[in-house]
């Protein structure tokens, strides 16, 4: 029987193994790679999808458990957070590889939505499980005090 | 001692504008021009075999491609093809920069693609085959993409002559347009097809420094957005009809081989296609990933292990220290360290033991190979796309010009793609080649293979041994290295093997900058059945450290200032200097630190750029310490971009930080003790320190010093002002 999820606002029926990682989901069958694979334990955050806003491991969801929820891909995120937090990165030039950079954009939207100002020590419980091998994270955080500013943080 | 009387001390130098010294390699002007002889004007250039130009038949008669390194297209964009992989750090910025320089394009009309795989156009000047490493991309590039885009911009400005009927040396051409005092004028999409069909000058005019727009400014980034939005396709993401994916059973222990398997259950997963032994282990291809990974769990394989390396880090250090007293080959030589020991008032010796290491790449090893039997298409973050080339062409048994290899953008290398066997390639074509079809296959690595999967920074033990004379003046270092050889046995041998010598196992000891007159550096190279590899900064990540820490231990000895007892020995170095100078000063080095804070510095040249940093630390309740804050100052030559300079310099501080507090790759019994990010941990956010970073003003050429793309290993040195646990944690890193 197939599983109906809902990723950015549309409704998708898929026939995968009701066990199968919604990372694998996402990329493999709905060809949305910009949610990233880096570790399959739920250690780096490199999957990072939003669930009602909130930021997930995809790779911790299975899509028998993902049935029913709203899903929300770096391909699919929009709004006012979303915009700033793009506008610090490309201004601040965050990336390097930019492997992990969807899941910290990710983590950096929900970070905001939820605390509009956040401490130098909020955004370290934010990030703590975002792993960044081209250790970015000096301009991750300028990057989040950035788009708090332009939010009016 | 305050900052005033730094500067009065040291006479630092006011940071300005960094004055560029020309520069056009004979060399590379020479490979240019013949290059361009098989491509003299539009048309003649097989636009079409450059990844992202596709369809470029009909464009490329109207676009000017006078050469294998951009393409000016009627749109008024242009493309500049990128000969390196960029694995983040900035080629595709850095090279496309140093074109935009030359053609006086505009930032905005900027495109990057990488190139096919092709030692005959884009090989590294340096090297001899198509590939990076060393952190010469930008170095052995600078003359001949800054040429590419001078050739360009003299065929645009030879067409709107004859267009104007106007001398070409009154038109200008700024930010991308061509103009006249007449008032004519033109983008140069406009002028891109009259200007495709004017002869290739033989030689061009590089502009002076004083008159650079790009280079030594900070510019943005060609790769920001498409990385944060998603869109920026990495080996992974290819996704192509009919593919399939492989992860590949590897053995337990190194050197070991399959004996039988069982691949019965594996067999009754949906979606899993085939089961294949190939040397690597047992690959399990499947529709996707999911199946395939767990087709691979239900394998059940029995392996050989009668050629395995069994010993684990306990033994191998156990046989590193039995080395030690033994004699090693002499590496460098001075005066007569054992004579002058005998005389020292005070002779200290310390061993530092380092770990192997995982380069841990946020994006896992992975290739796509799609073999017809007779050509091979590749797609790979390949650091050495012509080595990668060769072998695949080996392995599949066609001709080097029947693989075409597409470079993709790489999640992270720091060594760790460049690999002289070109082992993930060679994996994921033998694959290819068993299976059988012209499908593409992608073969991946998932994290538990890359953190066992070996092609580590190898594990070292040094010794050093230093003699003090009563005055504090160190007169004799005796210094020994046991480790593996990254380099035996690969390409590269010739290159960088002297004498039974790894340069790269004594690099940053060998060039030991102070005034030391009696010294002596031994090597001794071990045999241990793990694969090694070069991991960013390759032997300055072992040798900064325990020289460095070692220096600090005798300033503190002798009762000397860090900074101070350095100066004194650097007089025959300059650059040194004055990068240690600028870190102390803008560190406030002496000034007083608030209580439960503590200071230290390092000093370390490493591929020809000089670097000084200054740490504070503070203690952490329970034990450990946090670094709260790192200064840094790079003299790296001619910062072609400054800000990706600054990038380079935070984020190899977090990666050689991490290194030091966390990371180590343990064995027992020859097994891999570690296997994710669970337990083989990496710097974190919150772990992360504050860090300002300054470039020495500089005007020597990037060729003469290292890329300035430049990145290195940081390991703050502990000095007399940080407290005893402090320091005991880290000489065993």
């Amino acid at each position: 029987m197939p599983t109906i999820i809902t990723v950015n606002g549309e409704r998708r029926s898929l026939d995968a193994d009701p066990e199968t990682p919604l990372l694998w989901v996402l990329r493999d069958e709905l060809e949305l790679t910009g949610t990233k694979f880096g570790c399959g334990i739920a250690q780096c955050g490199a999957c990072t999808v939003h669930v009602k806003g909130e930021p997930q491991r995809s790779c911790q969801i299975t899509l028998k458990d993902a049935a029913g929820l709203e899903i929300t891909t770096i391909e699919g995120l929009s709004g006012k957070v979303a915009e700033a937090v793009r506008k610090a990165w490309a201004s601040l030039d965050v990336v390097q590889c930019g492997y992990c950079q969807s899941g910290q954009v990710m983590a950096a939207v929900a970070l905001l939505q939820a605390k509009p100002k956040p401490t130098d020590a909020d955004i370290d419980t934010a990030f703590d499980g975002n792993i960044c091998r081209c250790n970015t994270y000096t301009r991750i955080r300028a990057g989040v005090h950035a788009g708090s500013k332009m939010l009016g943080g | 001692m305050s900052n005033s009387d730094l500067t009065r001390i040291f006479a630092i130098s006011t940071p300005g504008d960094g004055a560029a010294v020309e520069t056009s390699s004979a060399t590379s002007r020479r490979t240019f021009i013949k290059i361009s002889g098989a491509g003299l004007v539009l048309g003649l250039m097989p636009l079409p075999e450059v990844a992202g130009l596709g369809g470029a038949a009909e464009a490329a008669a109207t676009s000017l491609a006078p050469n294998p390194f951009l393409v000016i297209a009627p749109d008024d964009t242009v493309t500049v093809i990128i000969k390196h992989l960029d694995k983040g750090q900035g080629a595709a910025t850095g090279l496309a920069s140093l074109a935009a320089e030359e053609l006086d394009a505009d930032w905005s009309q900027i495109r990057t693609v990488f190139a096919p795989a092709d030692a005959t156009k884009y090989k590294n000047l340096e090297f001899g085959v198509q590939g990076v490493g060393g952190s010469n991309g930008l170095s052995n590039s600078y003359s001949q993409y800054r040429e590419a885009g001078a050739t360009a911009r003299a065929m645009l400005v030879s067409a709107a002559a004859s267009a104007w009927k106007v001398p070409a040396a009154e038109i200008t051409v700024k930010a991308g347009k061509l103009a006249h005092s007449s008032g004519k004028s033109a983008s140069f999409g406009e002028m891109a097809q009259a200007a495709a069909i004017v002869a290739v000058p033989k030689s061009v005019k590089l502009k002076d420094a004083k008159d650079f727009v790009f280079i030594g400014k900070s510019f943005p980034r060609v790769d920001s957005v498409a990385k944060s939005n998603g869109t920026a396709k990495y080996t992974i993401d290819q996704q192509m009809d009919g593919m399939l994916v492989a992860v590949i059973a590897r053995p337990p222990k190194f050197g070991a081989t399959v004996k039988s398997v069982d691949a019965s259950a594996t067999e009754k997963i949906a979606g899993v296609v085939r089961v294949i032994t190939i040397p690597q282990g047992v690959a399990v291809l499947a529709k996707s990933t999911w199946p395939a990974i767990k087709g691979r769990e239900a394998l059940k394989i029995v392996w050989d292990e009668s050629k395995a390396e069994t010993r684990g880090t306990a033994e191998i250090f156990a046989e590193y220290r039995a080395a030690l007293d033994k004699p090693g080959l002499p590496v460098r030589a001075e005066g007569d360290a054992a004579a002058a020991m005998a005389k020292a008032a005070k002779v200290v010796s310390v061993d530092f033991e380092f770990p192997y290491l995982a380069h841990a790449t946020m994006e896992p090893m992975n290739a796509v190979v799609r073999f017809n039997g007779t050509k091979a298409e590749i797609w790979t973050g390949s650091q050495l796309q012509t080595v990668d080339q060769g072998v695949a062409a080996a392995i599949l048994g066609i001709k080097p010009e029947n693989v075409s290899l597409t470079t993709l953008w790489a999640g992270g290398s720091f060594g760790r793609r460049a690999v002289p066997d070109a082992h993930f390639v060679a994996e994921a074509c033998m694959i290819a080649k068993a299976y059988g079809q012209p499908v593409p296959i992608k073969t991946i690595w998932t994290r538990e293979d890359d953190i066992k999967g070996g092609y580590y920074r190898p594990a070292y033990l040094h010794r050093i041994k230093a003699g003090l004379d009563a005055a504090g003046k160190i007169i004799a270092w005796r210094h020994v290295i046991v480790g593996q050889s990254i380099i035996a046995g690969t390409p590269f041998e010739a290159m960088a093997v002297k004498d039974g010598i790894d340069l790269s196992s004594v690099e940053g000891a060998n060039n030991l900058p102070y005034a030391i007159p009696n010294f002596k550096l031994e090597l001794t190279t071990t045999k241990i059945g793990v694969p090694v590899l070069w991991w960013r900064s390759v032997g300055s990540t072992h040798t900064a450290h325990a020289t460095e820490h070692m220096i600090d231990i005798l300033a503190r000895e002798a009762g000397r200032d860090p900074l101070m007892f350095r100066m004194d020995l650097l007089a025959k170095h300059p650059r040194h200097a004055e990068a240690l100078k600028l870190a102390a000063f803008k560190a406030g080095w002496d000034a007083p630190l608030p209580a439960g804070r503590f200071r230290g510095m390092a000093l370390h040249e490493s591929f020809k750029s000089y670097v000084a940093q200054v740490a504070e630390i503070s203690l952490k309740d329970g034990g450990g310490f946090k670094v709260e804050r790192v200064v840094c100052a790079v003299d790296c030559g001619i910062a072609v971009n400054p800000d990706v300079v600054v990038a380079q310099m935070e984020g190899g501080i977090g990666y050689g930080l991490g290194a030091a507090m966390k990371g180590a790759i343990t064995l027992k019994g020859g097994a891999v003790e570690q296997s994710n990010f669970d337990d083989y941990e990496v710097l974190r956010m919150s772990e992360m320190p504050r860090i300002e970073v300054h470039i020495v003003p500089s005007t020597a050429p990037p060729q003469a010093s290292g890329s300035p793309v430049h990145r290195r290993s940081c390991r703050p040195s502990p000095t007399r002002f940080w407290p005893r646990r402090a320091f005991e944690r880290l000489r065993c890193r």
